[in-house]
């Protein structure tokens, strides 16, 4: 009896001084935690993509709640998240207008030249390490696919052409493949935006037309052609400023490549 | 000084706790996919195991050992493990926000930690002093740190090179962390 007893009193000890122990310091060092940071961060999408600019999806809520962060930072959620972020926050708030990624490169396989055929390891970060990748070009997409599989929400996928293609429909405009990307060939537009120059290289037109037949040669035509004044060339490579454009579709009848395309479907 | 210092070595390296000794090995696989996590893992552990160590050693001289109660060892240390990762979070969480913050999720993961139990019970079975059992632990951890850094470098290289879709991943791993151990069994019998 004697030894059961001393061992179940000592264990018992040991559990109460140490229970007692998590007990005062639970109460000696509370930390308050505003509850409407849970709330917040519970309708935030939980991606932790990054794209607010904090280190994720709790970091986010706690800002909103502090205040430091309008209900509107969180990029991925769109309109319905800044509605209810607002809400359980108490003020109102508008959505930002929606950013998407669009690929900034059409030279697919046969478009555009390759220098020579790269075997290595299937990351175009790996391939911008072999001479700066195999493609003649040297702003074109790689096609390796790194943005594909970092993309937090599925929205792209490697095409058969072996480019990206962004699907509209998940794309929440973090920027995660901008910034994964070695020669930031998705960049991000506003979703209203009506036209762009599907291109990403400023090399002379004719180092462009030698080595990619759907690239920007920065002729100027579409300048010229656009009533708006929307479009700028700098440095061989034609621009679109979405606050002018009003989608006449002026700049595409003129384009040679036909790189300056419509966004509206 | 020069046996402190081949005493630390010894245990950081030619008698490496998770590559020769095979504890702790649950977070030497499963956080080991990034150097982040990895790095993140290892403070924490450095952390816990000096002051897990002390506090068993404090437990086993003046609790367990004066009431004839060493058969009762594993439950205690456990208990207190257990309880001591709990305190160390609350602490951590009210006075070094950052440090909590840093360490994150690898902290309560610790109690499950092995490697923790396994050092609190070598130095009661090597018979160490406290300086000695602290000293030990300190060393351990950071032998666990280098071995799970070590192979978080590795695997972070295998997840973008080309291998067999059989072998991604944990299998990878499994095999890398094999011929880790294997090389660094070659020191064994060096002290």
């Amino acid at each position: 009896m004697g030894p059961i007893l001393s061992a179940v009193v000592a264990m018992g000890g040991l559990g109460l001084v140490l229970s007692a122990a998590l007990g005062v310091a639970a109460k000696v060092f509370y930390v308050y935690v505003d509850p409407k940071i849970g709330e917040v961060a519970d309708v935030l999408p939980g991606a932790n993509c990054g794209g607010c600019g904090y280190a994720g999806c709790n970091d986010c809520a706690a800002a909103m709640v502090a205040g430091e962060a309008a209900p509107n930072a969180c990029k991925a959620g769109g309109d319905s998240v800044t509605q209810a972020a607002a809400a359980i926050l108490g003020i109102s708030a508008t959505a930002a207008e929606r950013d998407i990624a669009k690929i900034f490169c059409r030279g697919a396989h046969g478009a555009a030249e390759r220098k020579f055929i790269y075997s290595g390891i299937s990351d175009c970060r790996a391939a911008m390490q072999v001479s700066g990748g195999d493609k003649s070009c040297s702003y074109g997409c790689l096609g390796l696919g790194t943005c594909v599989a970092a993309c937090p929400f599925d929205a792209l996928s490697m095409g058969d052409d072996g480019l990206p293609v962004v699907d509209e429909r998940f794309c929440t405009g973090c920027g995660t493949c901008v910034s994964v990307c070695p020669r930031h060939i998705p960049q991000l537009i506003k979703e209203t935006q009506k036209a762009a120059t599907l291109c990403s290289s400023h090399d002379l037109g004719k180092i462009v037309k030698a080595i990619c037949s759907v690239g920007c040669i920065g002729c100027g035509k579409c300048k010229k052609a656009c009533p708006e004044k929307a479009i700028t060339i700098t440095k061989f490579l034609s621009i679109v400023d979405h606050e002018k454009c009003n989608g006449c579709g002026k700049c595409f009848e003129k384009c040679p490549t036909g790189v300056i395309q419509s966004l509206v479907a | 000084m020069g046996d402190y210092l081949l005493f630390m070595l010894s245990a950081i390296i030619i008698n490496n706790i998770l590559l020769i000794k095979f504890l702790g090995v649950c977070p030497f696989i499963g956080v080991s996919g990034s150097m982040d996590s990895a790095i993140g893992m290892a403070a924490a552990c450095v952390f816990v195991n000096v002051l897990a160590t002390s506090l068993c050693w404090m437990v086993q001289m003046f609790v367990l050992e004066p009431l004839g109660l060493e058969y009762i060892q594993t439950l205690a240390f456990i208990v207190v493990i257990a309880a001591l990762v709990q305190l160390v979070e609350i602490v951590l969480q009210k006075v070094a926000p950052p440090l909590y913050r840093a360490l994150g999720i690898y902290l309560p993961l610790i109690t499950t930690n092995c490697m923790i139990f396994g050092v609190a019970v070598l130095n009661i079975r090597e018979e160490r002093g406290f300086i000695d059992a602290v000293v030990y632990a300190f060393s351990t951890a950071a032998g666990f740190s280098i071995a799970l850094i070590l192979l978080a470098s590795i695997r972070e290289r295998f997840a973008i090179g080309r291998i067999p879709k059989v072998l991604q991943g944990f299998p990878s791993g499994l095999i890398t962390a094999g011929i880790v151990a294997l090389s660094f069994y070659g020191l064994v019998g060096l002290a």
